[in-house]
């Protein structure tokens, strides 16, 4: 299993590995998550991260439900999920353990801050067991690898020649816990230096203190290796395709898509929300990117941010917005202003568990009818879907793209898992993204407000400012050509179908769905928006087990891309996994007729490998039962954990 | 042909502002007066300021007072309920160089859309609002609205309205509001000054206009604006005069311990020197005459204040301008570059 390297240290090779550091939400949990999966970027690993933090700013510390945690999966071979259970936790408390233990498997590299594991502590974890005696805490930890270590002290030891407060060099363990980690799975430690210098150079010796700490936590791998003959984790380079990359969050990538947009535009670019979690990171982006003339704005509330947006459209610019669940019931009004209107507007819908305030912190897919048809009146709009942070970049601009040629808001429905999470991502050439094309009406002879582009159905855009086109929109149903107020209904039966064909007509813009997977395929997992990385890594292991499973995934809601009706035909059946109760698999069902189920769950959380992995296999079984498959094949209904855990250590092995 | 345009912007009208559509108010709505103050007005501040016609756009909301821009010629948007001005703040953050009206009315602007007239006053964009007040929801036939008076029979409060109505003037005071004012609807020739001097004032200009719902809440301030009763009834108050007002010029308004009292002149020793002169930018005074009422008090009418401050465009577009001379022009490319690293083909 461990091969040694030249310099005689023990190491074990893996492909892959799945860390979780965990503690409270003011440890710097998330920083540490965040600089460890930068410096992995830079060591050349692919990897995806899943960061989970309490709705409060700072819960009662030492609590359950103030744990914050990160957990990272990182490779030598393509990673597509943050992974299941980790392979190592790191825990800054009890609570942070207390709630990680159902999900650890046997083996577990579990490293501890001994100094925080006392009955005040226990209490505040509600640890039973362990107050009333009836386990100790090494019974509980037997079945697992652990290391115990004195974090609190060994830093105070490490500065004890900086003159900072107790308390300050206290905070400095998160740091040591990244140096330790660093050490264990062979990180290099200068992204992170180089950080602590960028970031703490206005306070020397806390920049000082943090970096003693790290090393300190480094340092101190070694004297385990020494001690315990701990081997080092090595996981090999991944092979990137060339180029140049960056480690990248869904709620940036839209910021940066957005600077974009703006500079392949040309017009101003007028970005209104109000804060709300998970899109407020775009704002704060934005708004910190006055100098690209962004023009951000905090409005008092979700539905001004929406109108203002629509008010800037109106006057030749391009609005956009961002929100999540209750900001997008807020706007739905405002949305049907620029339906109306035929003005272009984008609305970033970050999804995050309802219905109400829900689980603000906590991602789901459950607004997909709600974007589609949460509006009243026959409202048909454009939805894009981005499967990835990085994808965000690219779907934003699309968006640009169709709200200007076909005048017409555009939903781009993200959700917490992909705008806060982060990948790496290869930098696009900016130079290479066309320009996009946006033609003022100018000329008075012969305007009509609502005349329409032969091929698109698009009305004219003028712009207030050009001489002889003043003109009049609203809310109100208007006359087709002339865009008079009108109650006439066959002009409103009219209008109603050609606000839907020109939305139908955004087809031809739209690229055709892949199927991913053997032509023989005769299930096809069909999914949408964020949970394309999930099902991509368990198709891919399906596929290698000879599985007759393929992959296709939606990125575009409404209109649906062309040959959609074709792909679903072509299989027996379609099995559509939504962290929803089976929205996609309504609309799927309803609209192709086809032999589709849904595998749908809502915890708040993404799908896990191993849950998927026992949909696709229980979906065969069923065909098989059914006779709809051609082949017989081999599954192992309810032995597929046992099995996957053969393949983990001849993998580890 | 540069002189061919500006015989043009020398000729412009009230007429040119006619969008030839017919105004569908009820027939001896005040509506058609204000509409027609504005045009007036319209064509003045065109040739005044300079302003070409299509660079006048008007957003309103929801209401009889909204359908106002299908009536201009000029770019309109006829939004939905409450949200003229938020609208009307995109508008003007896109295009600084628009002339932005926003007509709402009681309803529209200060219940479904107070939020976000407070919020736009407060932030002092360059935007005017005409704040149409009957006291009354006319569109959705007679229910009582914000301003509606305690005791008010209406649809919706058969026994009486139980609630206190809200005064806009005090309302955009709470907000700071840099041009606040006060119209009627009949006085054409006032209210199109008001307007006039309106669009000179660099910020946002808000107007409460008195208008008789003719239908609905008819004759609601006919006993301080109407024609026999108004010069001694209402005050029109003008910065470094005199509050006077009366047919014969004999009464007069003095601030004392911070409160107003109505005083005659030739009376008790009152001289017209005694008489305080109105202070536009000044808060406190503004105050007290906002909070005049008839019939405790003649009714204020014109400009009640008029302060400078830097606009939010200004202050947005400075930021921008300073952030690119500090941090240089935003380049994207170098931006993406930044904590990125290279992977090179193996």
């Amino acid at each position: 299993m461990g091969d040694n390297s030249p310099e005689g240290e023990v190491r074990k090779r893996v492909q892959k590995v799945t860390i979780k550091f965990a503690g409270d939400s003011g440890d710097g949990i998330q920083l540490i998550g965040n600089q460890f999966a930068l410096a992995t970027a830079i060591y050349g690993n692919d990897f995806a991260i899943f960061p989970e933090f309490p709705a409060e700013i700072r819960a009662p510390a030492g609590t359950t439900y103030g744990v914050s945690a990160f957990q990272i999966q990182f490779g030598s071979i393509d990673i597509l999920t943050p992974g299941d259970e980790p392979d190592a936790l790191v825990a800054f408390n009890p609570a942070a353990l207390k709630i990680n233990l159902p999900h650890l498997k046997p083996g577990t590299l579990i490293i501890i801050n001994i100094n925080e594991f006392d009955e005040i502590n226990y209490k505040k974890a509600n640890w039973e067991s362990i107050l009333k005696g009836e386990e100790t805490l090494d019974e509980i930890l037997s079945k697992f690898e652990v290391i115990k270590v004195e974090f609190n002290k060994l830093v105070v030891e490490a500065l004890k020649d900086i003159d900072i407060p107790h308390k300050d060099k206290i905070r400095t363990r998160n740091f040591f816990a990244l140096g330790l980690v660093s050490w264990i799975f062979m990180r290099p430690l200068e992204p992170v230096l180089k950080f602590i210098k960028e970031n703490f150079g206005k306070k020397p010796e806390i920049a000082k203190a943090n970096e003693i700490s790290l090393k300190a936590g480094y340092n101190y791998g070694e004297t385990l290796e020494i001690k315990h003959k701990f081997p080092r984790i090595e996981v090999q380079k991944y092979v990137f395709e060339p180029g140049k990359y960056r480690y990248i969050s869904g709620n940036e990538a839209f910021a940066y898509g957005i600077l974009a947009i703006k500079e392949k535009t040309g017009i101003p670019l007028v970005y209104s929300s109000y804060p709300i979690t998970p899109a407020s990171d775009i704002l704060h982006y934005l708004e910190a990117f006055r100098n690209f003339g962004i023009i951000a704005l905090q409005m008092e509330d979700e539905i001004a941010a929406v109108n203002t947006a629509i008010g800037a459209s109106f006057a030749g610019g391009l609005g956009i917005t961002a929100t999540s669940g209750p900001g997008l019931s807020l706007k739905s009004e405002g949305i049907n202003l620029a339906v109306m209107t035929e003005l272009p507007l984008i609305v970033i819908d970050n999804q995050r568990s309802g219905p109400s305030t829900g689980m603000p912190t906590k991602t789901e897919q459950t607004d997909l009818l709600f974007a589609l048809y949460g509006r009243h009146g026959e409202s048909p709009i454009i939805v894009i879907a981005p499967q990835s942070p990085g994808d965000c970049f690219l779907a934003v601009i699309e968006a640009a793209k169709f709200a200007i040629k076909y005048m017409t808001p555009v939903i781009v429905l993200s959700d917490l898992y992909i705008a806060m999470g982060s990948e790496p991502w290869k930098i696009p050439d900016i130079d290479s993204i066309a320009e996009i094309k946006v033609d003022f009406w100018k000329k008075p002879n012969g305007f009509q407000p609502y005349a329409r582009d032969e091929v698109t159905l698009a009305r004219p855009w003028a712009k207030p400012g050009t001489p002889g086109l003043e003109h009049r929109i609203g809310g109100l149903e208007k006359s087709h050509i002339y865009g008079k107020v009108s109650y006439d209904p066959q002009n409103h039966d009219f209008m109603v179908k050609l606000r839907a064909e020109k939305i139908r007509r955004a087809q031809a813009d739209i690229p055709d769905i892949q199927v991913y997977g053997p032509d023989d395929a005769e299930l096809l997992v069909l999914g949408w928006g964020s949970t394309f990385g999930h099902i991509r890594a368990v198709v891919d292991r399906a596929i290698e087990k000879g599985w007759p499973v393929a992959q296709a995934h939606l990125r575009y809601i409404n209109p649906f891309p062309k040959n959609l009706n074709d792909v679903l035909k072509k299989f027996k059946r379609i099995l559509i996994p939504e962290l929803n109760l089976g929205q996609l698999l309504l609309l799927i069902k309803g609209k192709f007729g086809v032999d589709a189920v849904g595998f749908n769950k809502v915890t708040g959380t993404p799908f896990r490998e191993s849950e998927l992995m026992q949909a696709i296999e229980k979906e065969l079984i069923n065909m098989e039962k059914e006779g709809k498959l051609s082949k017989h094949i081999e599954v192992y209904e309810g032995k597929f954990i046992e099995k996957r855990e053969e393949v983990a250590k001849s993998a580890a092995g | 042909m540069q002189q061919v345009e500006q015989k043009i912007e020398v000729k412009i009208t009230a007429k040119d502002f006619d969008s030839g559509e017919e105004p569908r108010w009820c027939p001896g709505c005040g509506d058609y007066a204000i509409l027609n103050a504005v045009r007036s007005a319209f064509a003045e501040i065109s040739k005044e300021l300079g302003i070409p016609k299509e660079n006048f756009v008007i957003v309103s909301g929801i209401g009889c007072s909204s359908r106002f821009p299908y009536y201009m010629n000029t770019y309109g948007l006829h939004g939905i309920h409450g949200r003229a001005t938020a609208i009307a703040t995109g508008v003007k953050v896109a295009n600084p160089e628009l002339s932005v009206w926003v007509v709402t009315g009681d309803g529209d602007g200060l219940a479904i859309g107070g939020n976000h007239l407070m919020h736009l006053m407060r932030r002092n964009l360059d935007i005017k609002i005409l704040l149409f007040d009957n006291r009354i929801y006319g569109l959705t036939k007679g229910q009582y609205s914000p301003t509606s008076v305690p005791g008010q029979i209406t649809k919706s409060s058969p026994y009486g309205v139980i609630e206190r109505p809200v005064d806009p003037v005090l309302l955009a005071l709470s907000q700071k509001a840099t041009f606040i004012a006060k119209a009627i609807d009949r006085d054409i020739k006032r209210l199109t000054e008001i307007l006039i001097e309106a669009a000179k004032h660099k910020g946002t200009a808000f107007i409460q206009i008195y208008q008789n719902c003719v239908v609905f809440n008819d004759k609601a301030f006919e006993d301080f604006a109407g024609k026999e009763v108004r010069s001694e009834r209402a005050i029109e108050v003008k910065h470094g005069q005199p509050l006077i007002f009366g047919k014969n010029l004999d009464k007069g308004i003095i601030i004392e311990n911070g409160k107003p009292k109505v005083v005659k002149i030739g009376e008790n020793g009152i001289t017209k020197d005694k008489i305080t002169i109105y202070d536009e930018t000044d808060f406190y005074m503004n105050f007290v005459i906002a909070n005049m009422h008839y019939p405790e008090f003649p009714e204020p009418l014109g400009i009640i204040r008029r302060v400078r401050e830097p606009t939010f465009e200004e202050l947005l577009f400075n930021q921008i301008e300073s952030s690119k001379k500090l941090k240089g022009e935003g380049n994207l490319k170098k931006l993406l570059d930044k904590n990125s690293w290279e992977v090179l083909p193996s």
